[in-house]
């Protein structure tokens, strides 16, 4: 153990090099491109951006490559990238009532104002492996004149859980004043509010987040979910310029927008109404977007009036704290960093105990 | 040669400054974890984001930065972040304790005196003494504020009833100026009577738990324990075996598969500096010298090229 780690500059420069013949691959293998990756693996790249909070697709896929297409070492690399970035301003909210939409489903309603979209999506795909994709396949054509419009004066889209508001059906969100808070550049307060919850699981690790959804679904902290609403599209962003008076737009991006309805039976001290759920997240990731907004449902227990039922998915603290895979990857791996000097005090202390308990057992046998 | 795409010490002056703040919060209310806003450093969390922080906002061009890992200047660890601030900052590096003004340590406390004119920064994984018996933060911060730390008395009074002495080797809970229980990060507690009045400023970062703490020079440290169970530093019951040192903490190192093993001090430069003034151990300098293990070690790992 104390050789092992003294290999010392050298040894460094040489992994590092290593890594970079590993990362190119076979050289009779053409290299992969940043823009192939950005155009081909782009759901990918969504996740990256997702979940390193940084909207920069040519960025997002060159952190892949740079990562062998470790999307978590890749997200690292944008977090890292994007700490260093200065942080000129807050955007107005984004409407998303405005978005181009390309892909917009409603689980509740069969038809809505706006229709049913299916877009680029998998949901009716046969996983079957396609052996032409192998073969240098034919360019692939969609119909034209089904896809929207990208940015034009794309007809907004009402939002399907405004229909359900009219009837007082649902809780009304009303807007607040207060410029959210930033977890990337104030500590987490706990207990934290909505806004602080959303920024954490919007750009929390899927996977963590999936699989908290996935527990409010079998019974831990059960909210009884439909889909209200996914849509994906671009939106634009709008900015206040102090100098000017009014707000201009700096740019459009691509959002995931879930909102799900909740049965709520009613508490102590709200009526019986749907209650909702949100997720919103960068790029064309639904799983995430949904997943998202079933755990921000779950984590509203307390200001619902609802019961704690002890389930994780209810438990912000348990979820906060969590959800960062940077953070969790960071320090599950640092236990392979050297740890020797710990471990001999260890090794001291389970001597003495040791020879204490022999000792000990060999006095009784006498 | 710094990195000119980047501020000196890699952070910009508006995260040092809120780094200062906090440090500045700590030194007043030694052994208080200040909450701060933690930045995604391009090393791993982990890795010493805590640490690297607050060095990063303390460093000064005219600094020389002396940075440890297990008490070595030249593990992995510590080659890496010593390259990055001389990589962002540019500051002279240097094995020796004595000439450091800063050091930064991950689970060793140096073994040469430190003086006023130094700022030792540890690495610290999990700043909270009271986190492994409480694992909520909102509970531990209400402990803390009401000194409320009869479950820490607790667990080690229930070590000694089971094992007859209170069982914990590294991370050994302290008490700071008689207020806060501080976690003085996972050295070993022999280490643990050097945090205790001395001369120089102790900061303590936490990259991931986004926590900062400190000790003010000559702060007042006592490790928790009973006045029929006095704590006591331990180590090893050897000498070094190649500085002969018999004060200093002590790495085991096996040396074959046959039980074969030799002790050798942890801190390389006190023992290195011990060896300079000709001190020989068991195993002598000739035959066992770090050098020539680590020499041989990459010959395995390292290529072909032979030693430098």
């Amino acid at each position: 153990m104390y050789v092992a780690v003294k290999g010392g500059e050298r040894a460094i420069d040489n992994a590092h090099a290593f890594l970079a013949e590993e990362r190119r691959g076979d050289p009779a293998v053409a290299e992969l491109g940043v823009a192939q990756i950005r155009e081909q693996l782009r759901l990918a790249v969504n996740r990256v951006m997702a979940e390193g909070s940084l909207y920069d697709p040519d960025l997002a896929a060159l952190a892949i490559k740079q990562a062998r297409g470790d999307l978590i070492e890749a997200i690292f690399l944008i977090r890292a990238y994007r700490t260093t970035l200065p942080r000129l301003g807050a955007s107005r909210p984004l409407e998303t009532a405005a978005m181009a939409v390309v892909r917009r489903v409603s689980a509740t309603f069969k038809d809505a104002p706006g229709g049913q979209i299916l877009g680029p999506t998998f949901d009716y795909t046969h996983r079957l492996l396609d052996f032409r994709l192998a073969a240098d396949g034919d360019l692939p054509v969609a119909p034209i004149g089904l896809v929207p419009p990208m940015g034009a004066a794309a007809a907004a889209v009402p939002h399907i859980t405004g229909f359900l508001n009219r009837d007082g059906l649902i809780e009304t969100d009303t807007p607040g004043d207060d410029s959210p808070p930033d977890l990337t550049r104030e500590p987490i307060k706990l207990p934290g509010t909505r806004p602080l919850r959303l920024q954490a699981l919007t750009r929390g690790d899927e996977g963590f987040i999936l699989s908290m959804a996935y527990s409010t679904q079998r019974g831990y902290g059960r909210t009884h979910a439909f889909v209200g609403e996914l849509r994906i599209g671009t939106v634009e962003v709008e900015m206040d310029i102090p100098e000017l008076g009014f707000s201009v737009c700096i740019g459009e991006v691509e959002v995931t927008e879930c909102e799900t309805v909740n049965q709520f039976k009613g508490s102590k001290t709200e009526p019986p109404q749907f209650t909702r759920g949100y997720g919103l997240t960068f790029g064309q990731t639904e799983r995430k977007a949904i997943a998202m907004s079933l755990v921000d449902r779950a984590l509203r227990w307390k200001e619902l009036g609802e019961d704690d039922t002890g389930a994780p998915a209810q438990d912000e603290e348990f979820v906060l704290m969590h959800a960062d895979n940077v953070q969790a990857t960071g320090f599950l791996e640092h236990i392979k960093l050297p740890h020797y000097v710990d471990f001999q005090s260890e090794l001291e202390l389970i001597r003495n105990l040791r020879a204490e308990a022999m000792a000990a057992r060999a006095e009784a046998a006498e | 040669m710094t990195d000119h795409a980047y501020n000196f010490a890699y952070l910009d002056e508006q995260t040092k400054r809120m780094i200062r703040r906090a440090i500045l919060k700590g030194v007043a209310v030694p052994g208080y974890q200040v909450p701060f806003a933690s930045r995604e450093m391009p090393m791993p969390y982990g890795w010493g984001t805590g640490g690297v922080q607050v060095t990063a906002a303390c460093l000064t061009p005219e600094d020389v930065l002396k940075v440890i890992d297990q008490g070595a200047d030249d593990t992995t660890n510590a080659v890496s972040i010593r390259k990055f601030f001389q990589r962002t900052a540019g500051v002279a590096v240097t094995d020796a304790t004595a000439a450091a003004t800063m050091i930064q340590t991950r689970h060793r406390i140096p073994e040469q005196a430190l003086t006023e004119d130094q700022i030792l920064v540890y690495q610290v994984p999990i700043p909270e003494p009271l986190r492994f018996l409480e694992p909520r933060e909102t509970e531990t911060r209400k402990m803390h504020s009401l000194e409320e730390y009869g479950l820490m008395h607790v667990k080690l009074y229930e070590d000694i009833a089971r094992h007859g002495s209170i069982a914990t080797a590294y991370a050994y809970p302290v008490k700071v100026e008689g207020r806060y229980v501080m976690d003085p990060s996972p050295i070993p507690k022999f280490d643990n009577p050097k945090l205790s009045d001395s001369p120089a400023l102790q900061l303590f970062g936490a990259g991931r738990e986004q926590r900062i703490y400190a000790l003010p020079p000559y702060t007042q440290v006592v490790s928790l324990d009973f006045d029929d169970h006095p704590f006591t530093a331990s180590k090893a019951p050897h000498d070094c075996d190649l500085c002969g040192a018999s004060e200093s903490y002590l790495d085991e190192v096996i040396m074959d598969d046959a039980g074969g093993r030799m002790f050798v001090c942890s801190d390389t430069d006190f023992c290195a500096s011990r060896r300079a003034e000709g001190h020989v151990g068991r195993l002598g300098e000739d035959q066992f010298s770090s050098k020539k293990i680590a020499n041989s070690f990459e010959g395995i790992c390292g290529g072909a090229e032979g030693t430098q």
